[in-house]
């Protein structure tokens, strides 16, 4: 089975070329400041079209995640973690946990991590390792 | 809605629940709904309003062969039919119609003339959460339960614990899937489905159905059962992505449907007899028990444990055995109402003795909607 990949939007393609570019980009909203996740053409807090793309600064702290038994075949066989990550600058996303064993004993609550891209050909997608290994 | 304007006066599940491999979810939907005709006396000709979810209004509509002056889809997961006597109290009260019929049918485990379909990959599901291994409840539902787990400086057996005393009411109950009693260590030791949940810390996955028929309380009175009133509701709706939820350690969308239906019914929670939480997963009650206010945040695991909310305990909780135990079939906030409607009428297997108030909570989707009734079988 082929990796189940995102098909983007006009109003999600700066995030997937960013991520293709090796870049995390976010949302700010210009009146109000709030950056914002998922990508959408106005803000979610004060509802201002005066939105700009900017390039995060990709670190985040694991926030919640479960490790996966039953994969999803396009994930391989093995157990893997599907993780709610908060980013430095407020948002969440969802992502998987690279670079560690995925067990409860590597995957600690609050531990820091930082983004990396995995090449899947058109698509790059964003996710995250420990820091420091 | 104005307190008791509205009754429940048909209730029933399908003729079998659990394995039904010859029968598809329509037919469900159909078994259930003439079986709540006949627990009220009723013809399919003297319902003029259908609301269901699922399958669309306008089928059931037809394969029933009403003509119905009101319709309602609204379709936001598990709770969708707590909306739909929500929506209904108003129809009614508005006299857009005067008798309602919801149903549920579902062939959750035989798939038989079933729906489903993986999100669209230019979807923002599809997008930012799906590449990522998430295919369903399983592995969507289940995400928040860690980080609530660390506020309240909780464990693993916690969960195990909602699933324990739930067997405890499920065998009380001759219709529930499982019925053999489980210890802690039991849950722990089921096989992992995705950690920290278990296969016991997950819903069943059947096959079955329910239907209701409401009408405005004055006409209640003269249907065989006594009327089952409708005291307040409550329902909103939060995110479709599991990720992008508020905050992990509670539910906006709990708080606030369970909020709006306490203040229509004007009552205290210490005037709750009975509840009803849609537990899909193990950490479901804890959530409910805590933003529907009946315990502080990061009390309901101990609250459950000290045996509150089982057998013999002050506020009996899930008394079917909830969608651990009992039933799932998908959309299980049909049986919640069920239960709920059974133990106003007296005649749960579980009873209640003497349960005046009922609150039956449901969530929708992965946390992502809510609905609230609370029922009385007190008359106005
Ligand atoms: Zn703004």
């Amino acid at each position: 089975m082929d990796r189940v990949l995102p098909a983007p939007t006009p109003e999600t393609r700066h995030f997937w070329d960013g991520c293709k570019a090796g870049e995390l980009r976010l949302q700010r909203c210009a009146d109000c400041a709030e950056s914002y996740f998922p990508p959408r053409p106005f803000c979610p807090v004060c509802g201002s079209r005066q939105v700009e793309v900017y390039r995060a600064s990709g670190k985040a702290r694991l926030y919640s995640y479960i490790i996966n038994h039953r994969p999803r075949p396009d994930m391989g066989a093995a157990p893997h973690a599907i993780a709610v990550v908060e980013l430095a600058e407020g948002p969440r996303m969802m992502t998987n946990i690279v670079g560690c064993p995925q067990t409860p004993e590597a995957l600690v609550l609050d531990m820091p991590l930082e983004v990396t891209f995995q090449d899947h050909g058109e698509i790059a997608l964003p996710v995250f390792q420990p820091v420091n290994g | 809605m104005r307190p008791k304007t509205v009754a429940v006066v048909g209730a029933a599940e399908t003729t079998r629940l659990g394995r039904i491999p010859d029968m598809s979810a329509i037919g469900l939907h159909a078994d259930a709904a003439l079986n709540a005709l006949a627990d009220c006396g009723l013809t399919p000709s003297d319902i003029d309003g259908v609301a269901t979810a699922g399958e669309s209004p306008i089928e059931i509509a037809r394969y029933l062969g009403i003509t119905p002056t009101w319709a309602d889809s609204t379709s936001v997961g598990g709770c969708s039919f707590m909306l739909h006597v929500r929506h209904a109290a108003a129809a009614i009260n508005e006299g857009l119609c005067s008798t309602v019929l919801i149903t549920h049918g579902e062939s959750g485990h035989s798939r038989i003339g079933a729906r489903r379909g993986a999100p669209s990959p230019s979807s923002l599901q599809g997008q930012f959460e799906a590449p990522y291994g998430v295919t369903g409840p399983p592995t969507a539902f289940t995400i928040p339960a860690l980080r609530y787990l660390k506020t309240h400086k909780l464990s693993v057996e916690d969960l195990a614990w909602v699933s324990v005393i739930q067997r405890e009411w499920a065998a009380k109950n001759p219709r529930a899937s499982m019925k053999d009693p489980i210890t802690v260590a039991d849950v722990l030791a089921a096989p992992m489905i995705a950690w920290p949940f278990t296969r016991l810390m997950c819903c069943l996955v059947t096959d079955g159905g329910g239907a209701l028929v409401l009408t405005s309380a004055e006409r209640a009175r003269d249907f065989p059962r006594p009327p089952v009133y409708v005291l307040g509701t409550g329902e909103s709706v939060e995110t479709p992505w599991i990720s992008q939820m508020l905050d992990f350690n509670y539910s906006t969308a709990f708080r606030v449907s369970g909020a709006k239906a306490f203040a229509e019914a004007g009552i205290s929670h210490a005037d709750v007899d009975h509840l009803m939480i849609y537990d899909a997963f193990a950490h479901l009650p804890l959530y409910g028990l805590e933003d529907l206010g009946f315990c502080e945040p990061g009390e309901a695991a101990g609250f459950i444990r000290e045996r509150n909310t089982a057998p013999g305990g002050k506020l009996p909780l899930n008394t079917n055995g909830g969608g651990l135990s009992y039933m799932h079939s998908g959309m299980y906030g049909m049986y919640a109402l069920q239960e709920s409607v059974r133990q106003m009428r007296g005649l749960a297997p579980a009873q209640v003795p003497g349960a005046k108030i009922s609150v039956c909570h449901g969530v929708g989707g992965m946390f992502a909607a809510a609905g609230t009734i609370i029922f009385s079988n007190e008359a106005p």
